[in-house]
């Protein structure tokens, strides 16, 4: 049994480009490289609607019509349209935000501008096992409550939040429901209507799409309701201005229709992956934390805390897996994940883990290869000490 | 039919086939430039690399450069940094940087220019004198409907001695005129890859180090803080090689400057009334805007586009929006004049024998047209 190393396992940071959406962009990088936004020619009018397409195809993954669907440069623009530019049009009659401790750091920093903007902020506690309490949110959003922003899947440890549940109080609350959708999307079903959502951050590479290209899902009688942070040009119903990047669109639409098209069969398939690593790992080292419940996850991600080790050794010691230990745009920060922190690990844990990804393109092999490397460098670690 | 003929360059450029060759391999390669793993170190290896590129490409250091999503973005965190300070700009700027201008409190002050489009130095000295406090410029270094140059380092020093800042777009220059940002002076500069031959939805801002500013999206950290979410690495590598082939070639395209002047002899032969903008001032060489009166923009594209020729009537945001353009009346064109121009844009891909196209397809349509005289075009 031989693998290629390293073995990709970070499907959380970003996922390789499928094949299929490399073919379906390499046109608009050749002899389809018009302005979409040219509307006196020909090159122009093919680039318009092929992202037009894309758009729809985004738009029919979660639910959505095609004109609610704006392109963005990736979900952290997206979250700072959405949470900073409804913030931003509620300040005066409505300035609380309410979000969660384990959001994506964007979320929270974000949160901490409507802070600075004289806004006031609720931030949720979770239990250990990732989940917001419904009654702890249900307290927490009053009549001067403007926007809920609680996300879908969770980037570090995968748990998914009862967004229909959510949605439904955050209705009944005439409070507007965001969700930033970045790891849940093209992966778990969504639907806007039914889990009574208003905004949602998406974004290309977490699919297979390419980097530099998301979304934001924003309800059409609501667009009126948020302020653009880019504008002139007026592109996108002046929601979003700056010439749109036809490729990009075409492939984010394109991977968007195979997630859809591959969910149920996918989701079954890495969980199967997951749940045979996880079972190997628990076998032979059975002091293995499993950080965040394992009944609402997304199953691709699983976050393993190894008592008593030294993480960046760790990872150190297992040159032939490409894993991480937090949130990729915190790598090169030190310090125990915050969300894990907020779980109730302690920070010796916190920093003794782990987070193992799989996805499109993990083979069996590969999680058999993994699972005897890691339990490997955590035995030979622990004989040594 | 034949394959149309694209002489819209200021609207996008064709993707050159170096910059393709970097997306393609970008895009294959993956990874997230901030894992610590070995797949995000060569991300990161690609997106440092490409940054050294365009630092080079235009005479700036590699930490002064943040890459972005495009002009647009550029454009908005540049005004991002005006904090209580007047704004002044030139009325000829793009619409992205008229809008941001506009949506401040209020409104900037207009500089005068003169009938080509060229700002005035004494007028801009006059401005900010009147002011009396440290103001933020807006000048673009060139301009995307008739390609008028502006005077972006004088006007660097005159703004810089009353103690302001100065941002300039420079999204229509790079690639068509030597650009060097620390020779120009300027605090700020906007970049577009697609302009000149990379990708669509990547771009950088040029920051002056030690400029105070906040960054427009928070969260994650990235570009040292300036600019947060995951880079568009192969967006940015393709925005390298573009650029370095642009720049190298810069010398060859000059020799756009001979074509675009050829077609304009012959197009005044045809028509003497033809009406060019800013022709009377430093251009760049890829650029004819003209008009004559009477002969509509809809009717000539149109007739163009039929015949294969791809052109455009104004700049193509604005396209859409059926109004006059603001440059064109700034340069004293009737409402009438302005809803005439066609814009012709050469690149890197251009050939003699598109022009004769042009000319030929122009010259059958201004045939069969009701001519302006020359008083209309005045």
């Amino acid at each position: 049994m031989s693998v290629k190393t390293p073995v990709y396992l970070d499907y959380q940071a970003t996922t390789p480009l499928d094949p299929r959406v490399l073919d379906a962009m390499l046109p608009f990088f050749k002899e389809k490289f018009g302005n979409p936004h040219s509307v006196a020619h020909r090159f122009g009018w093919e680039a318009d609607a092929a992202i037009e397409v894309a758009r729809e195809d985004i738009a029919e993954v979660i639910g959505a019509r095609a004109e609610e669907i704006i392109f963005t440069s990736g979900a952290t623009e997206s979250n700072n349209l959405i949470v900073k530019g409804v913030m931003a049009a509620h300040l005066a009659r409505k300035p609380h935000l309410v979000t969660v401790a384990t959001e994506h750091k964007c979320v929270l920093e974000c949160a901490a501008q409507i802070e600075a903007w004289g806004g006031k902020v609720t931030y949720l506690p979770v239990d250990p096992s990732g989940l917001t309490d419904l009654q702890a949110l249900d307290d927490a959003v009053t009549p001067e409550t403007a926007l809920v922003s609680v996300m879908a899947v969770n980037n570090e440890i995968g748990v998914i939040q009862p967004l229909a549940e959510i949605g439904r109080i955050v209705r009944s609350k005439d409070a507007l429901f965001h969700t930033d959708a970045a790891q849940a999307f093209g992966k778990i079903p969504l639907d806007v209507d039914a889990m009574q959502i208003d905004f949602m951050s998406l974004s290309g590479h977490k699919i297979y799409g390419p980097k530099g290209i998301g979304a934001a899902y924003i309800r059409k009688p609501l667009q009126s309701r948020l302020a653009p942070q880019m504008s002139g040009g007026g592109q996108q119903g002046g929601l979003r201005s700056g010439t749109l990047a036809p490729a990009l669109c075409v492939g984010f639409g394109a991977a968007a229709k195979l997630a859809k098209a591959e969910m149920a069969e996918e989701g079954e398939r890495i969980a199967g992956f997951a749940r045979r690593f996880l079972e190997a790992v628990l076998a032979a080292l059975p002091d293995t934390v499993v950080h965040g419940g394992l009944d609402s996850r997304y199953a691709g991600n699983l976050n393993l805390g190894f008592p008593g080790l030294d993480g960046d050794l760790l990872l150190a010691n297992l040159r032939d897996l490409a894993v991480s230990s937090s949130a990729a745009c915190a790598s090169a920060e030190t310090g125990p994940s915050y969300v894990l922190q907020a779980l109730g690990v302690d920070n010796a844990l916190a920093k003794a883990s782990l987070r193992i990804g799989f996805g499109r393109m993990t083979t069996e092999a590969e999680v058999a290869f993994a699972a005897e490397r890691l339990i490997r460098a955590v035995s030979e670690m622990r004989m040594a000490a | 039919m034949n394959a149309p003929i694209y002489l819209d360059y200021n609207a996008t450029a064709p993707v050159r086939p170096e910059a393709r060759a970097a997306i393609a391999a970008a895009l294959e390669a993956g990874g997230n430039p901030s894992s610590v793993h070995g797949i995000g170190r060569a991300a990161r290896g690609r997106v440092e690399s490409a940054r050294g590129t365009v630092a080079r490409a235009v005479g700036a250091r590699s930490q002064e450069v943040v890459f972005l999503s495009g002009g647009t973005e550029a454009n908005t965190l540049a005004f991002s940094m005006v904090g209580e300070r007047p704004v002044v700009i030139s009325p000829v700027e793009h619409d992205n940087v008229l809008a941001l201008a506009w949506a401040r409190e209020k409104p900037p002050v207009l500089l005068p220019v003169d009938a080509n489009g060229v700002v005035s130095l004494s007028g801009l000295e006059e401005v900010l004198k009147g002011l009396g406090e440290p103001a933020f410029v807006s000048l673009m270094l060139a301009n995307n409907e008739t390609g008028v140059i502006q005077p972006a380092r004088e006007a660097a020093e005159i703004v810089h001695n009353h103690g302001g800042l100065i941002h300039s777009d420079a999204v229509q220059a790079l690639g068509k005129i030597p650009v060097d940002f620390a020779e120009l002076g300027v605090d700020l500069m906007s970049l577009t890859a697609h302009k000149l031959g990379g990708p669509q939805g990547t771009g950088a801002l040029i920051m002056r180090e030690g400029i105070s500013h906040a960054p427009l999206f928070v969260g994650g950290g990235q570009e040292q803080g300036r600019r947060a979410g995951t880079e568009n690495v192969a967006g940015i590598a393709g925005f390298a090689a573009a650029a370095e082939a642009a720049v190298d070639q810069l010398a060859s395209y000059g020799g756009l400057a001979e074509l675009r002047d050829d077609l304009e002899r012959r197009l005044a032969e045809i028509a003497p009334e033809l009406r060019f903008f800013s022709a009377g001032a430093p251009r760049l060489p890829n650029t004819s805007c003209f008009a004559l009166a009477g002969l509509s923009a809809e009717i000539q594209v149109m007739a163009l586009d039929l015949a294969g020729i791809c052109v455009s009537s104004g700049a193509a945001c604005s396209s859409g929006k059926v109004r006059p353009s603001h440059v064109l009346q700034a340069l004293g064109a009737n409402e009438e004049l302005a809803r005439s121009a066609l814009r012709v844009s050469l690149g890197w891909a251009t050939k003699p024998e598109d022009l004769d196209a042009l000319i030929a397809a122009w010259s059958e349509l201004y045939v069969r047209s009701p001519r302006g005289t020359s008083e209309a075009a005045e």
